[in-house]
């Protein structure tokens, strides 16, 4: 498959890639991993008139702890997050993410900033940034401007960017001590979207009972979805059986499957409940109780 | 058409360069540009691997990847593993453990293979079917594949050669 013809532009700086996007409008888009974004283009999904390779824009790539945030650069590639020392010793919810997200060649180039801005449900950062109450940071010719993830996706494949903005960084507030998150999908196969998948992060008091929990969904809905009312049931609770069951069923409630060739959306609502509970018994294990 | 842009790469040690349609995908111009019909074309959708290259070192899907985002980079393809007229260790692990049978996925396999050899000398098995978890075989039901990275594993540990250095004498 041959993808439709498009002009070229290959910015060195952000300034110059925001200059290009509001000089092309609507008939311009990023070019970051491209993972997502060819493969449309050859179905003819997406028809760019001009892509802007911001690749080789320089700073755009790291995993740094920086005034009480995790920062991720947009253009840090799924393989450098799974291979960062700091992901794996602080952020396993993280690696959880970045290991089932399609293929290692895959990997090697898909972005982390471009698995968010892409809008799409059924990627699989955007549920891991809603558990982890993560904003992402626009750049425009403004400036920057930061935006909670749980506002970030309006519709489907529709974020709260602009037109002339682009998303450079993601902050993750660093989790308090007593702190676990871990993420759970089911796939077909390697490389398959997620026929469902659960994002859990908690921060427990001394006692061992809930302080934070941030819950979020992948594929079941036309955004990724934030369980708030599993979230507002557990604060303050102990992480029992009890609970846990409690807490998984109303977050099967705050899904909205559609069926699919991956499943009925009874299925799919039955799935979330399982891996929800998986998901916080692991999230607590990793806080440690 | 769109503006033409020049590409200009080194693959399998050699400087190579055209004025392309920025639309190209990098398996089409190493394929009919530069005429290196190793790498396959497969499913053309990211999921098989067939077209796996090495860009920069790093294993790729080259037909989910455009030729002119690969300018300046250096490329390794199936081509560029036999080095003095002699078969890279892994390319003689699918000899000998019958890795392959219509071996339309080999180029790529191999080069996954090359890949996970890369970071990873001595890999278990977990970490090879890992290592080719996105490449597709209709063949082999993949055993002698993992049988044929290990035996290049265990050849490149024994004569104390790195993947790079290969079957070079």
């Amino acid at each position: 498959m041959i993808p439709p013809s498009f002009e070229y532009l290959r910015p060195k700086t952000v300034p110059e890639a925001i200059a290009m996007l509001k000089q092309h409008g609507d008939e311009a888009k990023i070019l970051s991993g491209g993972q997502s974004l060819i493969p449309m283009m050859k179905l003819r999904l997406a028809r760019p008139g001009y892509l802007i390779d911001i690749n080789r824009i320089s700073g755009l790539a790291y995993v740094k702890e920086d005034g009480g945030f995790l920062k991720i650069g947009a253009l840090t590639r799924e393989a450098e997050l799974e291979a960062s020392p700091l992901v794996h010793s602080k952020y396993p919810i993280l690696l959880d993410t970045a290991k089932v997200i399609a293929d290692p060649q895959v990997r090697n180039l898909a972005t982390v900033g471009g698995n968010l801005a892409h809008g799409d449900p059924a990627n699989d950062h955007p549920a891991t940034m809603i558990a982890l109450g993560a904003q992402v940071v626009a750049t425009g010719a403004k400036g920057e401007r930061v935006i909670p993830v749980e506002n970030f996706f309006v519709a489907l494949f529709t974020t709260a960017l602009e037109q002339d903005e682009i998303l450079t960084e993601i902050r993750i507030p660093i989790p308090p001590a007593r702190s676990g998150g871990a993420y759970f999908k089911l796939e077909r196969k390697v490389s398959d979207f997620a026929t469902a998948a659960v994002a859990v992060q908690l921060a427990l008091d001394d006692k061992g009972a809930v302080q934070k929990a941030g819950i979020g969904l992948t594929n079941v809905g036309p955004t990724p979805i934030k369980a708030r009312s599993a979230e507002d049931f557990l604060r303050g609770k102990k992480l029992d059986d009890k609970n846990i069951s409690q807490a998984a069923q109303l977050t099967a409630g705050e899904a909205q499957p559609s069926s699919d060739l991956r499943g009925p959306a009874e299925f799919k609502k039955g799935l979330i409940q399982e891996l929800t509970k998986r998901a916080l018994s692991r999230a607590v294990e990793r806080a440690g109780r | 058409m769109a503006k033409k842009e020049l590409v200009q790469i080194t693959i399998n040690g050699r400087k190579r360069d055209a004025n392309v349609e920025p639309r190209l995908l990098l398996v089409h111009f190493i394929r009919d540009v530069l005429g290196l019909t190793g790498t396959h074309v497969g499913c053309d959708t990211s999921n098989c691997g067939a077209c796996t290259v090495l860009l920069n070192g790093k294993a790729v899907k080259s037909c989910t990847l455009f030729a002119v985002q690969a300018d300046g980079a250096e490329l390794m393809t199936v081509e560029g593993l036999m080095k003095d007229g002699q078969f890279h260790p892994l390319q003689e692990g699918f000899k000998e453990e019958h890795g392959l049978q219509c071996g339309f996925c080999t180029p790529g396999m191999l080069m996954s293979g090359y890949a996970l050899l890369q970071k990873n000398s001595n890999p278990s098995e977990l970490d090879i079917r890992w290592g080719i978890s996105g490449n597709l075989c209709r063949c082999t039901g993949y055993q002698n594949i993992v049988k044929a990275v290990q035996f290049a594993a265990k050849k490149l540990n024994e004569s104390g050669k790195t993947v790079a250095q290969g079957g070079q004498k």
